[in-house]
């Protein structure tokens, strides 16, 4: 810490305060220096990189198969997205088909992602209002449930290594279906409870309401993406908009919040893990035989031809992209991961100038980040 | 979404009047949805404006910001050329060199919000990788270009003129070197001793 005396009228004492790295507010190795006076916030700069091992240099010295595993450990929460996302940029420059069961897999995969890390955030970001403890267990024993399924499918509970390019790595085992339709059903009990007892308790509308607002316009222009961006009422989810996958056969809409502030932002996510759920038992009723793999792929030693591509999905923190320059070489030329944890973050410090120091905790809270996809 | 020729029209007569501006159509073989709008330096912040601006085009979503390093390197070509051999006119196939590359580049992925389109892969080149390694910063268009900018000036060294807190991103400030580009070698050794780690 270190004072810095401005010689204003008022005499008033900046001070300089260095939050993090080991906070256990900042889910991870973030730092923010925040210029307080008071206990209000006049300046932030977010400090990265505690987390770096340049994720993309080493994908540029390994073959296209062995970057798969690697992305599991950018969003550690959501590693099947993170496989998705890349195995999507790689079949779009080397023109991959994927067969029909193997979208409908990556779709059922990709929502109960979405439905865990949503229920781990609802628990992390009360806890950073001081509600330690309870809602992250309740959270937790939740998303246990579906990290079972990742288990007994992959192998893995969180670094799932799971699609290849043109499909996954293996069909589902005996009963998954049944399990998975349970424990889908099983959902909406759970977020009645959850919403029952959060979302008009007193304590989380005073701390939430009116906290840390984002406007529309600037959200756009600072690139923030998934539930941050249409908490400001921006609508635009990636799964509408590019309809990547098979997500145009099944019917669901795109919650919208009204105000940008945190509460939309919390909210948000409630309503995305119904409309998740809406999507899961129509994937799970319509599942089709048939292959998971594209037997045509050779996914070692793949050189894809001269050329470059970028794609996109909307993981649960906003969109991920993968941009991939080819020279037919043994491993890509160019590997790049657009992070949304990190981009969400470029707005942090005009959301957070003017609140108190406790603010700024549960602001960062709702933006939702990964520093394992933040410092790659 | 307009085709990526049509864009391009549009935008040379917006920068014709710059001196030295330049817009012309990066054609990508294996995805040619995505190719690219290559922009010289002069030209590229009055079309960054354009693009965001246009009614019809409306890039207001500045999402992915990258660098790629392309050191210079030797091509073969094989080439036609005619020739006098034995007093008769041949046509002869010859191999010469082409030097390609000795550029850093930054790539931008826009997307429009507003219109529901995108990519439009927009990419600006550097003069050479050492000494003139500077470029326009697309900031003061798309925000989002703050960190990600930040983060190519660390592992790329490209400057980026006009942002306005150009430091390094994710490594500490003393780091000597750029650990994205391609001839960049490792200082492993420093930390096992004079022996290198034998």
């Amino acid at each position: 810490m270190s004072g810095l005396l401005v010689g204003d009228d008022e005499k008033r004492e900046l001070l300089e305060v260095s939050l993090g790295p080991q906070h256990p507010s900042t889910h991870g190795v973030f730092r923010m220096n925040a210029v307080l006076d008071g206990e209000t916030v006049v300046k932030l700069q977010p400090v990265f990189g505690y987390l770096h091992r340049n994720h993309e240099k080493i994908a540029e010295s390994i073959s296209y198969l062995a970057s798969i595993p690697y992305t599991d450990r950018l969003d550690y929460f959501s590693s099947l997205t993170n496989n998705w996302a890349y195995c999507m940029a790689v079949e779009k420059l080397a023109g991959i088909e994927v067969p029909e069961r193997a979208e409908y897999l990556r779709v059922i995969l990709a929502e109960l992602t979405r439905l865990q890390n949503h229920t781990a955030f609802l628990g992390f970001l009360l806890g950073d209002m001081g509600a330690w403890g309870s809602v992250l267990m309740y959270a937790f024993k939740e998303r246990d449930e579906v990290l079972d399924l990742f288990e007994a499918l992959t192998g893995a509970r969180m670094m799932c290594n799971y699609f290849r390019f043109g499909g996954c790595r293996c069909d589902l085992p005996e009963g998954w279906v049944v399990q998975a339709k349970k424990v889908v059903a099983n959902y909406p009990a759970f977020l009645d409870e959850m919403e029952q007892l959060l979302v008009g308790n007193e304590i989380l509308v005073s701390r939430a309401q009116g906290v840390g607002i984002l406007s529309g316009e600037r959200a756009i222009a600072g690139a923030m993406s998934g539930p941050g961006l249409r908490a400001s009422g921006v609508d635009y989810d990636i799964r509408k908009v590019d309809s990547y996958g098979i997500y145009d056969r099944f019917s669901f809409q795109v919650p919208l919040g009204d105000h940008g502030d945190t509460y939309d932002r919390l909210m948000i996510r409630f309503l995305e893990m119904r409309e998740s759920i809406k999507i899961l038992e129509q994937a799970l009723g319509g599942l089709p035989g048939g292959e998971v793999m594209n037997p045509k792929v050779k996914i070692r030693n793949m050189r894809p031809p001269v050329g470059e591509a970028y794609a996109r999905l909307e993981a649960p923190k906003g969109e991920l992209g993968f941009y991939i320059i080819s020279d037919k070489g043994p491993s890509p030329y160019r590997y790049r991961v657009r992070p949304p944890s990190l981009i969400n973050l470029t707005l942090l410090e005009e959301m957070c100038v003017g609140l108190k120091l406790a603010d700024l905790m549960i602001v960062l809270g709702s933006i939702d980040i990964v520093l394992g996809e933040v410092d790659r | 979404m307009i085709s990526i020729e049509k864009i391009q029209e549009m935008a040379v007569a917006v920068v014709a009047p710059i001196p030295g501006a330049e817009v012309q159509v990066l054609p990508n073989p294996a995805v040619p949805a995505q190719s690219s709008l290559l922009a010289t330096p002069q030209a590229i912040l009055a079309l960054a404006q354009f693009l965001r601006d246009n009614e019809e085009l409306q890039f207001d979503f500045c999402s992915n910001v990258t660098g790629v390093d392309w050191p210079e390197k030797a091509v073969k070509e094989k080439v036609v050329v005619e020739e006098e051999v034995d007093g008769e006119i041949k046509k002869v196939e010859k191999e010469i060199e082409k030097k390609e590359g000795g550029y850093l580049e930054a790539v931008y992925h826009l997307y429009s919000v507003a219109r529901k389109q995108g990519p439009l892969v927009l990419r600006c080149r550097t003069a050479d990788r050492v000494e003139n390694v500077a470029i326009p910063s697309l900031t003061p268009i798309w925000k989002s270009a703050d960190f990600q900018e930040r983060e190519v000036f660390d592992l790329y060294g490209i400057r980026f003129i006009g942002h306005l807190d150009l430091r390094r991103l994710l490594l500490w400030d003393e780091f000597e070197g750029h650990p994205m580009r391609k001839d960049y070698i490792p200082d492993d050794d420093s930390y096992f001793g004079e022996e290198g780690g034998k």
